[in-house]
């Protein structure tokens, strides 16, 4: 289908995407890879009055590390992000990651910012964000991502407010992600994300409920010195996943244990 | 309420006024009559729009046409020189690649921009660079061994032969 009329403009920097968005009024939104917007747009699911391109902004297309931080700009691709040897040597489940986010076509367009935005229950990042207790840097603040993700497709974002980078914890140490799906290019049906740290296991969840999940329970029984089974077994507790035509509640429950149970077994 | 759009397609540098909404695909089929690039899926998971941006491979129904501005574009149409085949299209011919073709302009080009980063593919390399495009007819089989055998032809450096 053909998208309802909007107007469109180029932002050069930040502060102008900002100006931009400010002087369209509240309708107005962003767009950057175009990849979750353009099918709501076709789908007339989404009908903004106004689309700010923050394509051109280039000064969010990085990956800087920086102290014992990874500092990711929201411009920063899929493709990029899965080639970038910076992100392989200090975040490597980061670039695990955005090599199976989608399909080729969708990885070269595709951005990091634009997931946290998006806030689809079913984004990658964002579990790693949760897990590793990640910073999200807008034009304005500094945001938790256990605080930025709130809902479905809902963040802490004002209308205006724009996604600059995402601030990770290096952890170079033995990770893996298990993302459970029927057919390659799909998102996760359930993601299970581990990765050692210094101080323990972090252990995250995909789509197994409104925003990702940190799974403090499987991390403090791995703390405890329980076996992998042993505490995998705890990745559902209290989790209250969705039922759809992929997979039931109960059906992704199991997949939380199994998956993580998985990860930690697989973990390099 | 229209934009200029200076885009090169297939190496004709080109300039037209386009709404916003317009997307890339129905750029290149309507405004620039380039029909080789289908539209098989409203979801933006078929990849039978797919052309080269800047030589990456893009769903152009995913993409106004207006983000192309200062790109270079190259649909199917534009793969091969005038009268001649790609390797690729040969290999399809010559393999059985395709039943009735609708997807296949979107896998070629896709396949395009895999060879040019990996000259020797794996099936499963196959398989991971073609996971966006969906064929409904031929199954798989085939359109792997094409893009096998295009690979060989273009290491070996074979021209195209005319025609097949
Ligand atoms: C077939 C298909 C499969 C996919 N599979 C996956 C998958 O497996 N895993 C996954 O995580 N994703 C998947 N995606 C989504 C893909 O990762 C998108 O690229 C991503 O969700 C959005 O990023 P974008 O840059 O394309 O943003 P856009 O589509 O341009 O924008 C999405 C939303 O975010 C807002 N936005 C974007 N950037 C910013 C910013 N910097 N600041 C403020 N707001 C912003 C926009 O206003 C819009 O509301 C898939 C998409 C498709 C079409
Ligand atoms: S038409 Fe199906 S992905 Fe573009
Ligand atoms: S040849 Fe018919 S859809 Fe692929």
């Amino acid at each position: 289908m053909i998208p309802a009329a909007f107007q469109y403009s180029k932002a050069g920097s930040v502060r102008e995407a900002v100006a931009q968005l400010r002087e369209a009024g509240p309708e107005a939104k962003v767009i950057a890879g175009g990849q979750s917007l353009i099918p709501l747009l076709r789908l007339r699911l989404s009908q903004p009055s106004h689309l700010v391109d923050v394509n051109g902004v280039r000064e969010l297309d990085y990956v800087h590390p920086e102290g014992d931080h990874l500092r990711v700009g929201a411009m920063t691709r899929h493709s990029t992000l899965a080639r970038s040897e910076l992100v392989q040597r200090h975040l490597p489940l980061l670039a695990e990651m955005a090599a199976q986010v989608g399909d080729p076509q969708i990885r070269a367009r595709g951005t990091l910012g634009g997931v946290f935005a998006h806030a689809d229950a079913a984004g990658d990042y964002p579990t790693l964000a949760v897990m590793l207790d990640a910073t999200i840097v807008t034009d304005r603040r500094r945001v938790a991502a256990r605080d930025f993700f709130q809902h479905l497709f809902t963040t802490a974002l004002a209308e205006d407010e724009l996604v600059c980078e995402v601030v990770f914890p290096m952890a170079p140490g033995p990770h893996r992600y298990i993302k459970f799906r029927r057919r390659l290019y799909d998102w996760a049906i359930v993601g299970a994300a581990v990765q050692k740290m210094d101080s323990g296991w972090r252990v995250g969840l995909t789509h197994v409920g409104p925003t990702a999940v940190r799974a403090a329970a499987v991390e403090s029984r791995l703390q405890a010195g329980a076996s992998f089974t042993e505490a995998a077994s705890a990745a559902a507790d209290g989790l209250e996943p969705p039922s759809d035509v992929r997979a039931s509640a109960d059906y992704r429950r199991h997949l939380a244990q199994v998956l993580t149970r998985r990860a930690l077994e697989q973990a390099a | 309420m229209g934009q200029t759009l200076r885009v090169t397609v297939n190496g004709e540098a080109r300039s037209d006024e386009v709404e916003p909404r317009l997307l890339l695909v129905h750029y290149l089929r309507e405004t620039c009559g380039l029909t080789g690039t289908h539209v098989g899926c409203d979801t933006s998971q078929c990849g039978a729009c797919t052309v080269l941006l800047d030589g990456a491979a893009v769903k152009s129904c995913n993409m106004l046409a207006l983000q192309a501005d200062g790109a270079e574009i190259t649909t199917i149409e534009g793969l091969a020189p005038e009268g001649g085949l790609h390797p690729l299209q040969t290999a399809f011919w010559e393999n059985h690649g395709l039943q009735c073709g609708y997807c296949t302009p979107g896998f070629i080009m896709a396949a395009a921009a895999l060879l040019a980063e990996n000259h020797d593919p794996s099936d499963e390399e196959i398989g991971r660079g073609l996971e966006g495009n969906l064929c409904r007819c031929t199954g798989y089989v085939n359109i792997r061994k094409a893009v096998k055998a295009a690979a060989q032809a273009m290491r070996e450096g074979a021209a195209a032969p005319i025609g097949g």
